[in-house]
């Protein structure tokens, strides 16, 4: 009994490191295919170029770059929209194409296939965050930049993509075919909207800042700008305060609930799968004639 | 006939089917399915397009769940079984699309990395990634893409996936649907080196009669939900032809009866005692092909009533007239 404990828990290991290898492998495939690369920097760059535009700009009422206001918004929003829609959206393919299904028949396949697709998400997003650099060094002057910054990005990085991840393959897993994976752009775009990133949540109705405050992206927002915005813009938020603890909790939340939720919702479709279903994917897929 | 003349178990029985029952909705697809394979076996199941092969054989790898029926496969039941019965099994997929951007030697270096910690003292798990691509002659298209593959190739990287860890038992779902002959052939050679070199037991599908000939130690016919028959070639051509043609002409106008059933003797002994204008007696016993042929055409013309189909389960004899 003993020695089939070990077996199972050397096998889990040996899953999770193959994990690791898939999600390296993965994200090196993906920076080698051009379509997958503009994917990743089109929203940095757009921000960009935003960001550009918006030089020489002020608050309204103050003396602070309407730039450096913007950016945190920005790095906030990018880890929610890269851990959110990019699980989601491969694993509606991966059970089309039969990727799922080969994880399914390799023992412990669905822990090295997860493992694999969170890192590959991580370090996907790292990459457009990378890219956000650029346009932040024209606005520098007004940023908060110290230790304390960057230790607060690492932490609302790790656990904004912890909270975002499983929750998307949750929802990926709903999906009966790829196409319908659009859906879930189209809900991220809509919850982008009452979340302040682009426009003070302040300003907004209250029914509507409860909406944005049930959701990620609002509290990845607000984690982004008190890591990096003065302390005197605290004035600009809600209740005056970065409300760090409740950041945390929240994103916690969420995490937990996508935690216990992804492998259950993933398991129940994984079961489905079978050949002949992949075959029925395909048939599908031909008869469309592209 | 069929599941019960098999041979009593002996040695080790890597699959043991009894009475497997299938239901979706209203429909009955499996209507009992029994039996079993030996270590080291080469199993077709043969049967027309929608006798259930596929469902059985998703049943078996533990992908689908079954309405009723004993099974064990490997010495557990695919539906509970856990993730060291997935270790000791191979299950040839047919690609796709999937992994497309995936390099050939690091696919498979991937998926290796699963088994190793399923080793044991008898087995080697999992096969050297370089000796594997060499035994499937993929060694050249190691740093290849898996989407820049031809069909064969990728083909055989499905089965190199599917063998990978060493699995004692291997299935394959209509592996050569879709192939060249010259594909086919090569795909054949390598089924054959898995059997007689690793003593894999081999369970695959297919519609192709000629393919379970080449392939196969026995073949399993699969028909409306149930096996009908079970044996080598040989045997097959002896228990399933029972089915022959009787000719004559009799007042100068010829005669065909079929005798769907038993020997032909006694009909035709009877026929000459009552007829004594019998001349050019012919009697013509129909080949395994001609028996497999009528039975994927009876498939093919979904008849509601099966019983009424000519061939095997039919005992109805007809004679008619044929205007010579």
């Amino acid at each position: 009994m003993t020695a089939t404990t070990t077996t199972r828990t050397d096998a889990r290991w040996a899953a999770v490191r193959a994990g690791l290898s898939r999600g390296w492998l993965e994200t090196k495939y993906s920076i080698q295919e051009p379509g997958d690369v503009v994917w990743i920097v089109a929203f940095p760059v757009i921000y960009m170029v935003v960001l550009l535009f918006m030089r020489g700009s002020t608050v309204p009422g103050t003396d602070f770059a309407l730039g450096a206001m913007v950016l945190p918004s920005l790095v906030g929003m990018s880890i929610g929209f890269g851990g959110l829609t990019g699980p989601a959206s491969t694993i509606a393919v991966d059970r089309e194409d039969g990727t799922l299904l080969r994880a399914k028949a390799t023992p412990n396949g669905m822990v090295g296939y997860l493992v694999g697709k969170i890192l590959l998400f991580a370090l996907t997003t790292l990459v457009s965050l990378v890219a956000l650099v650029i346009p932040a060094f024209t606005v520098a002057g007004d940023l908060r930049l110290d230790a304390r910054t960057a230790l607060l990005l690492v932490l609302i990085f790790v656990v904004g993509m912890v909270a975002t991840v499983p929750i998307s393959v949750a929802l990926g897993s709903l999906f009966k075919t790829a196409s319908q994976t659009g859906m879930l752009f189209l809900g991220s775009m809509l919850l982008i909207v009452p979340s302040g990133i682009f426009y003070p949540i302040t300003a907004l109705p209250e029914w509507l800042q409860w909406v944005g405050q049930a959701f990620p992206y609002y509290w990845l927002g607000l984690g982004a700008r008190s890591a990096m915005l003065p302390e005197n813009m605290v004035t600009a938020e809600i209740g005056e305060s970065w409300r760090t603890a409740e950041m945390f909790a929240v994103l916690g939340a969420w995490a937990v609930v996508g935690m216990v939720l992804a492998p259950i919702v993933l398991r129940r479709m994984a079961r489905r799968e079978s050949g002949s279903t992949v075959a029925a994917a395909r048939e599908r897929y031909m008869s469309k004639g592209y | 006939m069929g599941a019960q003349k098999a041979p009593p178990p002996s040695g080790d029985v890597a699959l043991d089917v009894r009475d497997l029952r299938m239901r979706y909705g209203t429909k009955d697809v499996l209507t009992g399915v029994s039996f079993t394979a030996h270590r080291g076996e080469v199993l077709a199941l043969l049967g027309p397009n929608g006798a259930g092969k596929t469902t059985t054989i998703e049943i078996l790898e533990g992908f689908r769940m079954r309405s009723a029926g004993e099974i064990s496969v490997l010495g557990e039941d695919p539906a509970h079984a856990g993730e060291a019965w997935r270790a000791r099994l191979g299950v040839v997929l047919q690609s796709w699309r999937d992994h497309s951007r995936w390099r050939v030697r690091e696919l498979l270096g991937y998926l290796a990395r699963f088994y190793a910690p399923y080793a044991t003292a008898d087995v080697v798990r999992p096969w050297d990634v370089d000796e594997l691509m060499d035994v499937v002659g993929l060694t050249e298209h190691a740093r290849a893409k898996v989407q820049t593959l031809s069909g064969g190739q990728r083909r055989r990287l499905d089965v190199a996936i599917g063998i990978v860890g060493r699995p004692e038992l291997v299935f394959l779902d209509e592996p050569t649907a879709g192939f060249d002959p010259h594909a086919r052939r090569e795909f054949h050679d390598l089924v054959h080196r898995l059997a007689d070199f690793e003593n894999t037991t081999v369970l695959l599908t297919t519609h192709d009669l000629d393919e379970a000939e080449k392939l196969a130690d026995r073949i399993l016919v699969l028909d409306g939900g149930t096996i009908v028959a079970n044996g080598s070639a040989d045997q097959l051509a002896r228990e399933l032809t029972t089915q022959a043609e009787v000719r004559w002409t009799s007042d100068g106008r010829r005669h065909v009866h079929a005798v769907t059933e038993g020997d032909p003797t006694r009909f035709v002994r009877e026929l000459v005692t009552n007829d004594l204008g019998v001349t050019e007696l012919e009697v013509r016993r129909a080949s395994l092909e001609d028996t497999y042929m009528s039975l994927v055409h009876r498939a093919e013309a979904d008849q509601p009533d099966r019983s009424a189909g000519p061939a095997l389960t039919g005992p109805s004899e007809q004679t008619e007239e044929v205007q010579s």
